[in-house]
């Protein structure tokens, strides 16, 4: 049990960066980006292909994210000035990004096993906990200034944020290429964590992302940006969890973990509108005996 | 302060829905001006304001404000001149930021947005004065979502937003007509007092009689894509909605067509 829990711990913290970016495409700026998919596998290939080729597993680190943030960049000139559906760019991202990772990696299979990686050097959980905290305090105070307040009006007022003068086109691309920056590092470090990079490493991160955010949300509220992303992560921990748990169920295996994260995902986002219309449903009748005077 | 020279709009060009929104406009506001516009349905009034916000171009004729031609500008490059209330309280505020990031992000009208924090401790106290006087109870609200807010105190904090900057032109668009009568008899009263007190160059539409007469110091009233009357100061002070009417049905030989108007 302690080793399903500090597994579900590691994988969490791995991920949970991978589960902010999506925060800020799906909630921040309301913008279900899939680019995801594809840029998780950049910033594995990257990091893989560096440390290979005998380059600093901390530059290769950096690298990722900034490959994940052009990666971005681009998902985001598509839908703004190209002015093609958000969903559709990020799809035509994610099928582009397939190549263009077999192209950066060489091989569909990268190995780093016997490499030195940046957890040569540094424990997973503690050093984890900490670029993860910092990272959330980091996005916590971003979007408190002002290009991230625009930001954060892109997603909730487009119109009235762009009659106060901001480039929502702009705002739209900072965000995207933040996002994806964030998901090519987690990549990154799951490869060297895991020791490989793989080409369909990134398959189905969307979801995963999704189920983070929804999960972390539905527990832990998401009153205010700083309560969001504290959710977001604790989101991520709580999903390994499951999988976890869900993994020791003797008729389940490991091939059925989409089919089990869909489900989860499904499940979060369905109960909280059923909910909603019950508890609606129930003030509605109350005020309308209220009204009424009870002289029914 | 304001300039529309001969400007043209057409809706689906070229289409079998073709329509002339908008033709050989031409409209000048002097600094300070306060001009309500009225008009039938269609007449043209909310695309007159799109062309002066940006929101639409004009397919002929210049747009000035202070003398600068604006007209190829796109609608956040003209917001620093700019401020616009819109007729859905939803429109002017972001629901799920609190009453003071909406003011940071009004207060940065216009402006470069950088790294710096939106509310700091000297914006905030501000925001408070601001919002005290408006005379509902907002000062002591600064962090409670936008969302949770009525539609007239959404619509008070719109107006506040729109004018705190002291934007050179003031748009106004039907702002009132979604709210009961007691909010939007209030809003109308903010609007005068701000409007009056920073002495704006504004541009109100209204389907209010009563308040296109009351408010502003000039009014014009609309048809069919083209300004068809224009009344001045000085003729205005004796204004009636009868007599407003009396012209409408004289110059355009019908009756004033428009299911929401309110004779006031």
């Amino acid at each position: 049990m302690a080793y399903v829990l500090t597994g579900a711990l590691e994988l969490g913290l791995l991920y949970a960066l991978m589960a902010l970016g999506v925060y800020i495409t799906f909630r921040i700026l309301d913008f279900p980006d899939l680019t995801v998919d594809g840029s998780f596998t950049t910033g594995g290939g990257i990091a893989a292909i560096m440390i290979i080729s005998g380059y600093s597993p901390w530059l290769a680190t950096v690298a990722a994210f900034a490959g994940g943030a052009v990666a971005g960049m681009l998902t985001g000139l598509l839908h703004t000035k190209g002015k093609i559906n958000g969903l559709l760019s990020g799809i035509l991202m994610m099928i582009a990004l397939h190549s263009i990772n077999l192209r950066i990696m060489g091989a569909p299979n990268l190995s780093v096993a016997r490499l030195e990686t940046v957890f040569t050097f540094v424990k997973v959980i503690p050093h984890m906990l900490i670029l993860v905290i910092v990272i959330k305090l980091l996005l916590d105070a971003f979007f408190k200034t002002d290009l991230g307040l625009a930001l954060r009006a892109t997603g909730d007022n487009p119109r009235m944020i762009e009659s106060l003068g901001a480039n929502t086109d702009m705002t739209k691309i900072i965000g995207v290429s933040m996002s994806n920056g964030l998901v090519a590092l987690s990549g990154a470090l799951i490869a060297q964590e895991q020791g490989f990079a793989n080409i369909s490493m990134g398959i189905g991160m969307i979801v995963i992302g999704l189920a983070s955010v929804i999960i972390g949300e539905a527990i832990f509220g998401a009153k205010t940006v700083f309560r969001a992303t504290l959710a977001v992560i604790l989101g991520s921990i709580v999903y390994r969890l499951v999988v976890a748990l869900a993994l020791r169920v003797p008729w389940l295996n490991a091939q059925d973990l989409k089919l089990i994260t869909a489900v989860i995902v499904i499940i979060a986002l369905v109960l909280p509108t059923f909910q909603r219309s019950w508890k609606q449903a129930s003030v509605a009748r109350r005020r309308t005996e209220e009204l009424s005077g009870g002289d029914t | 302060m304001l300039q529309v020279t001969n400007a043209y709009k057409l809706f689906n060009a070229g289409t079998p829905d073709e329509k002339v929104a908008l033709q050989s406009i031409n409209l000048h506001l002097e600094r300070g001006d306060f001009v309500t516009i009225i008009g039938s349905n269609g007449a043209g009034k909310s695309t007159l304001m799109n062309l002066i916000s940006g929101t639409m171009k004009p397919d002929r004729g210049q747009v000035q404000i202070d003398g600068q031609a604006v007209e190829h500008l796109s609608e956040f490059q003209r917001s620093r001149w700019i401020g616009r209330v819109f007729q859905d309280p939803m429109a002017g505020t972001a629901p799920r930021m609190t009453i003071e990031e909406n003011l940071a992000m009004a207060l940065k009208r216009g402006q470069r947005r950088g790294l710096s924090f939106g509310v700091s401790k000297r914006k905030r106290e501000m925001f408070r004065e601001h919002l005290s006087r408006l005379g509902i109870g907002l000062e002591d609200r600064l962090n409670a979502k936008v969302g949770l807010l009525s539609g007239g105190e959404r619509q008070a904090l719109s107006l506040l937003m729109a004018t705190f900057t002291e934007p050179q032109i003031l748009l106004l668009d039907e702002h009132t007509a979604a709210l009961d009568p007691a909010r939007a008899e209030l809003v109308t009263r903010l609007t005068e007092e701000i409007v009056s007190e920073l002495k704006l160059t504004t541009l109100m539409v209204t389907h209010n009689m009563e308040q296109a007469i009351r408010l502003g110091n000039r009014l014009i009233m609309m048809d069919k894509g083209q300004i068809i009357l224009d009344i001045d100061p000085e003729q205005k002070k004796s204004l009636t909605v009868e007599r407003l009417l009396g012209e409408f049905e004289r110059i355009s030989g019908r009756k004033l067509a428009d299911d929401r108007v309110v004779l006031g």
